[in-house]
């Protein structure tokens, strides 16, 4: 394992601990007010300060994490979850009318500035989470259905796969049965990459407003909430941030080092 | 190379027809009419009815749909439901403000990648490439939104050398204008730096395995000359692609930053539609802003094909 693998799972497992530990313990209460103990900066009762509400700094971002996680990981769902069977009915009937729809269906998607649909279906549906992740996951949805098809596409030119035709298996069976295991370690590279981009896509969202709403904690609005004060309360701009960056840069560094320790091919160069 | 141009122009002008449908329905079936919006909860019936008419909303929707359409390709974009001025006015008066935008963030993402990238592939696999790398895997990872607050803070706030957010406007000249624009494209040009510098490396590292480097080596060019004369100018094609992609990034971004900066853009056009539901003008600016990225993706296209003869066959 590279020390990419390694560095990024460590950034990632701290921030999914954060979020699994706040279901059963935080600091404080997230959304618990305390004037008094207002625009604190980081201190030992409150490890990364207070806010305008005196809220603790360190419970809301980790209840953050878990808002970040949870529509980030819905949205790689959607796009797997519709992506993956397109990608493998479209490598199956190649050159068909359905591999071509599929395919122009693709590029319309991709066409499409993702956040500026993203803006648009939040605003004109309403803001929300739920929404947010419908937002996110459609454009998951091609960029799983291409990876799928192109891995797919040389695996259906091999032997084994035409010895399973052979032995009489149905074009969807040897999808399901043989070509999926051959491209989930792809998938998993490609869904943690799209997970990143899912948690920055979020944190924008709601940085605009229209990500989760209010109580719900989440850190871009929590970055929106600090845009005002970051000339005398700097920390409550600095803290969220550097939370999104260590969960995107870990979740980068840990794709990076996956596809490495995945990829036979350079496995053997490097042996 | 014609064949080819018209076969592209075909599924250009499709993709902007469904394109153009999707927007239009997912703004129509949106719940909240506009007229009664407009007139608050106590209006009475017919005086809805008449602002109805009045706002063309009577007719049946495929047939707005088609006026829509239609008006925007002679460019009569309609007329705002809110300021009832033409949205074609309100759109060119806001452009002024994103396009010099995203193109100075391009051009930043451009000049900051290209030596970064030419110069970590030069030492692949040497301290300055791992640093490189380290500090473009940074840039991917940073919101840049969260970025710009930090400029602002920096360079606006504690060292005063920029406003905090505004625009100044063409009419006080281009160096006012550019000025305030400056911070917002640093922002937006960074996050986009880091991975057109990647591409540039890993693109550079593909074509100095090719057969034609060490053939120009061995007839006599020094590392330097080859690399500059052979290596970057193969490694930009795939290079082109990326910069197209980054043009929807960038108006997509810029969306976000001209919040953070208070800029008079059609990112900020769009928010106050959004709110006082002034769909036509929410309709057009998003139908714009994907014809923008369809347009420069064909125009990718043919360059693409243009340089290199092998693409053409392939459709």
């Amino acid at each position: 394992m590279s020390r990419n693998l390694i560095l990024g799972a460590a950034l990632s497992s701290l921030i999914l601990a954060a979020a699994l530990i706040s279901f059963v313990w935080t600091p404080y209460d997230f959304a618990a007010m305390n004037i008094p103990e207002k625009l604190q900066t980081p201190n030992a009762r409150h490890w990364f300060g207070t806010d305008h509400f005196g809220r603790d700094m360190f419970s809301m971002i980790m209840v953050g994490a878990r808002t970040s996680i949870a529509v980030a990981l819905v949205a790689v769902g959607i796009g797997m979850g519709l992506g993956v069977p397109l990608g493998l009915a479209a490598a199956a009937r190649k050159g068909s009318w359905l591999d071509e729809v599929i395919m122009r269906g693709n590029d319309l998607v991709f066409a499409f500035p993702s956040l500026v649909i993203a803006i648009l279906i939040t605003a004109v549906y309403g803001a929300g989470a739920i929404n947010a992740i419908i937002a996110i996951g459609i454009f998951n949805i091609p960029v799983f259905a291409r990876i799928t098809r192109g891995a797919a596409l040389s695996l259906w030119e091999r032997e084994f796969i035409m010895a399973a035709r052979v032995a009489g298996k149905s074009d969807a069976r040897i999808s399901v049965e043989h070509i999926l295991p051959n491209v989930v370690n792809l998938l998993i590279v490609q869904g943690t990459i799209q997970f990143s981009l899912g948690i920055l896509a979020e944190a924008g969202l709601s940085y605009v407003g229209l990500g989760a709403q209010p109580p719900t904690p989440s850190w871009g609005r929590m970055l929106a909430d600090a845009q005002t004060m970051v000339s005398f309360a700097p920390h409550l701009a600095l803290i969220p941030g550097l939370a999104i960056i260590v969960t995107v840069l870990g979740l980068n560094l840990m794709g990076d080092g996956l596809r490495d320790w995945l990829d036979p091919r350079i496995r053997a160069a490097r042996a | 190379m014609l064949r080819y141009s018209l076969k592209r122009l075909a599924s250009l002008i499709v993709s902007l027809a469904v394109a153009s449908l999707v927007i239009f329905s997912v703004v129509e079936v949106a719940p909240g009419d506009p007229a009664r919006f407009m007139l608050g909860i106590n209006a009475q019936p017919d005086t809805v009815a008449a602002l109805r008419a009045e706002l063309g909303l009577d007719v049946p929707k495929w047939q707005r749909y088609l006026d829509w359409v239609g008006g925007m390709a002679t460019g009569d974009f309609g007329t705002s439901y809110t300021y009832r001025t033409p949205v074609a006015q309100m759109v060119a008066d806001r452009l002024w403000v994103s396009l010099p935008l995203a193109l100075y963030a391009l051009m930043l993402s451009t000049l900051i990648a290209f030596p970064a990238g030419i110069f970590a592939a030069a030492r692949r696999g040497r301290p300055a490439d791992a640093a490189v790398m380290g500090v473009t895997q940074l840039g991917i990872a940073i919101p840049n939104f969260w970025f710009a607050m930090m400029l602002v803070l920096i360079f606006a706030i504690k060292l005063r050398l920029f406003g905090a957010g505004g625009f100044a406007g063409w009419d006080k000249g281009a160096w006012a204008a550019m000025k305030s624009l400056t911070l917002p494209a640093v922002a937006l040009a960074l996050p986009q730096a880091a991975i057109l510098a990647r591409v540039m490396r890993s693109a550079l590292l593909d074509v100095l395995g090719e057969d034609y480097m060490r053939t120009a080596r061995a007839k006599g060019l020094s590392r330097r000359q080859a690399l500059w004369r052979h290596g970057v100018r193969n490694a930009l094609i795939p290079v082109l692609t990326i910069i197209g992609l980054q043009f929807s990034f960038l108006l997509a971004g810029s969306i976000i930053i001209e919040q953070v900066f208070y800029l008079p853009g059609l990112g900020r056009l769009v928010f106050q539609a959004i709110s006082s539901r002034d769909l036509i003008v929410v309709e057009s600016v998003v139908m714009l802003l994907v014809f923008a990225v369809i347009v420069v993706n064909f125009l990718v296209d043919l360059a693409y094909a243009a340089v290199d003869p092998r693409l053409r066959s392939r459709t």
